[in-house]
């Protein structure tokens, strides 16, 4: 064999043996993370974690405001976000496909979904938490809906484009008005595809803390009442851990793991709903 | 014998309830169309909602002063003096570690799952991957802040430092002692967040190559790495390049991860091992605690300045995209 071959064959076997090595690299990472946490998160899980409020500085205490907390904005925030999404989703998949409009906000959907959450927690501190004099429960469900919202559009009009045609012209021939097609027929098509969008949506808004930080803030104590801070898990973290105290640092971990956990489950039941469909 | 004037009234009742169902449905069809459209409008104006707001609340720092705000380094609250440039300078840098990082990393994980990876290793690997964007970034930081910025702290940083110490350029860039936190940790960790954007766009236009076109060229003999190199980059170029500006848009306005580890502070040196700050950083850090109208104004200008560069970074990452999307569609 000439050496040209030779030295073809060599600068193909380097450039897969990287390839691999890219890989395991980022493989790594993320079996790194994972295992830090639970190394680090679940020494501290206990029933206490759940039942009790957080506490102050040096003595024992839970996360169950925090949880509570992020229940109740994330709640909000999908209720909030969901029906616009869909709805606009629904406007631009069947009723505009075709329209000018409908390529612009697609275009600034797109924008919207990658745009900094930290920015959208300015613009809700300043439409909401100026004019109300406080920050509040509200502001910080807005500025999570805000997030919500365009993931949510971009998927419901990705799955509505992916019904086909003939189901609908089936459907109108047999008198059905415009409407009632969309939702009795389109939405169960896509139900599947839809629903993988929202719990996208919320996986990704429940470990979301930038937008909390000036909006919803942080409280101590438990807290229902929307239009007063509330306490939330990312921004609890934040708080603990960035703190001094070694048992504040201990629950931000013991946090940190109940929120990889079901983030990453939510993630990983949207994918395997989003992947059945696709078989059937 | 059927009374005739009895079915025809009869009828007639049955056509105007049938009129009156119609009327009610198309009613509802014409409300159900506007209440959509409007969600559209929604859209947009949350859009506009941003910007103006964003602008407005960036005014009184704007007007006091003016462009001079993009180019001073101070960042002084007592005194009421603020300068963007070192916040900038960051977050720039912090982008530029992490896609040099991640860029070349993610095009070859693309590769080995289009090219080399068993069939069956493929959906678990890329779910595996697209999980490392799951990841909440406030993970990322907690993570960031108590094991990696110690590990670097022992054991890169000392190494960076003695290596590049008797190199002229390099050793004012890695210059001064390890802190652990500091520039470099952040553009390592945001390389590792930004990582699974790059790779999932790349694996998906590499994925839409022709096989022929491959099969063309590993007929005339090429090597895996050649057909790499020469058929699929080429092709996939636009959307390889669509996908790293995603990426990118998401450094730029990563915010928890960099917070935990950067440092926050407000100055600019040669050095990646120190600390400095970013605008989504000084944001978080401070927004809440700002008193005085001039520095929140000061901070929202910040994050104006942020939704510009990224607005820019994302739509031509989308134009792009488009483009190639086009071409295989």
């Amino acid at each position: 064999m000439n050496s040209v071959y030779r030295a073809r064959r060599r600068r193909n076997w380097i450039a897969m043996s990287l390839s691999l090595v890219a890989t395991l690299f980022g493989l790594g990472w993320l079996v790194l993370i994972l295992a830090v946490l639970l190394w680090e998160g679940v020494g501290g899980l206990s029933l206490q974690v759940f039942t009790e409020m957080t506490p102050p500085p040096g003595s024992a205490g839970g996360l169950l405001n925090a949880i509570v907390g992020s229940l109740i904005l994330t709640v909000l925030a999908v209720a909030i976000g969901t029906p616009v999404g869909i709805l606009a989703g629904t406007h631009m998949a069947e009723y505009g496909r075709y329209e000018k409009l409908t390529s612009v906000v697609r275009f600034i959907n797109d924008i919207l979904l990658s745009a900094p959450s930290i920015v959208v927690g300015l613009f809700v501190y300043e439409v909401m938490v100026v004019p109300m004099g406080h920050f509040s429960g509200w502001a910080g469900a807005v500025a999570l809906a805000l997030i919500v919202l365009p993931v949510v559009v971009r998927t419901t009009e990705d799955m509505l484009n992916l019904v086909p045609n003939p189901l609908r012209e089936a459907a109108v021939a047999l008198g059905m008005p415009r409407a009632y097609v969309i939702r009795h027929v389109c939405y169960r098509a896509a139900r599947a595809g839809m629903l993988t969008g929202v719990l996208l949506a919320v996986a990704r808004v429940s470990g979301e803390t930038a937008p909390l930080l000036f909006t919803a803030l942080n409280n101590q104590f438990w807290g229902a009442n929307l239009n007063a801070p509330m306490p939330s898990l990312p921004v609890v973290i934040f708080q603990f851990a960035l703190s001094p105290y070694e048992d504040w640092q201990k629950l931000a971990w013991t946090g940190a793991l109940i929120i990889t956990v079901t983030v990453l489950a939510l993630t990983v039941v949207a994918r395997f709903l989003a992947a059945s469909r696709k078989e059937q | 014998m059927v009374d005739t004037a009895l079915i025809s009234s009869e009828l007639s009742a049955a056509a105007t309830a049938r009129a009156a169902v119609l009327r009610r449905l198309r009613g509802s069809d014409a409300v159900f169309r506007i209440i959509t459209r409007m969600s559209v409008y929604c859209v947009l104006l949350i859009l506009g909602g941003v910007i103006v707001s964003l602008v407005s609340g960036a005014l009184p720092a704007m007007r006091t002063f003016g462009f001079a705000f993009l180019t001073t380094e101070v960042w002084n609250p007592v005194t009421d003096k603020f300068g963007a440039l070192a916040p900038i300078y960051g977050t720039l840098v912090t982008s530029a570690i992490a896609m040099l990082i991640a860029v070349p990393v993610g095009l070859m994980i693309a590769i080995f799952l289009t090219e080399i990876c068993p069939p069956w290793l493929r959906r678990p690997i890329g779910i595996a991957i697209e999980l490392l964007a799951g990841v909440p970034s406030i993970i990322y930081g907690i993570w960031g802040l108590f094991v990696f910025a110690p590990f670097l702290q022992r054991t890169l940083q000392p190494f960076l430092i003695d290596v590049f110490g008797p190199i002229p350029v390099l050793s004012s860039v890695f210059a001064g002692p390890p802190y652990g936190i500091g520039v470099l940790t952040a553009g390592l960790i945001l390389a590792v967040m930004v990582l699974p954007f790059v790779t999932s766009i790349s694996r998906d236009v590499f994925d839409a190559v022709p096989p022929v076109l491959k099969e063309a060229a590993y007929g005339v003999g090429c090597t895996t790495w050649e057909v790499v190199r020469f058929i699929v980059l080429p092709y996939t170029r636009v959307g390889v390049i669509g996908g790293v500006m995603l990426g990118l848009g998401r450094a730029l306005g990563e915010t928890m991860a960099v917070t935990f580890v950067i440092g926050n502070a407000h100055r600019i040196s040669a050095s990646v091992l120190a600390p400095g700050t970013t605008i989504s950083a000084s944001i978080a850090n401070e927004f809440t605690e700002a008193v005085g109208d001039l520095y929140t104004s000061a901070l929202i200008t910040l994050g104006l300045i942020l939704f510009v560069i990224t607005f820019i970074v994302l739509a031509i990452a989308r134009y792009l995209l488009m483009r190639i999307e086009r071409r295989i569609g």
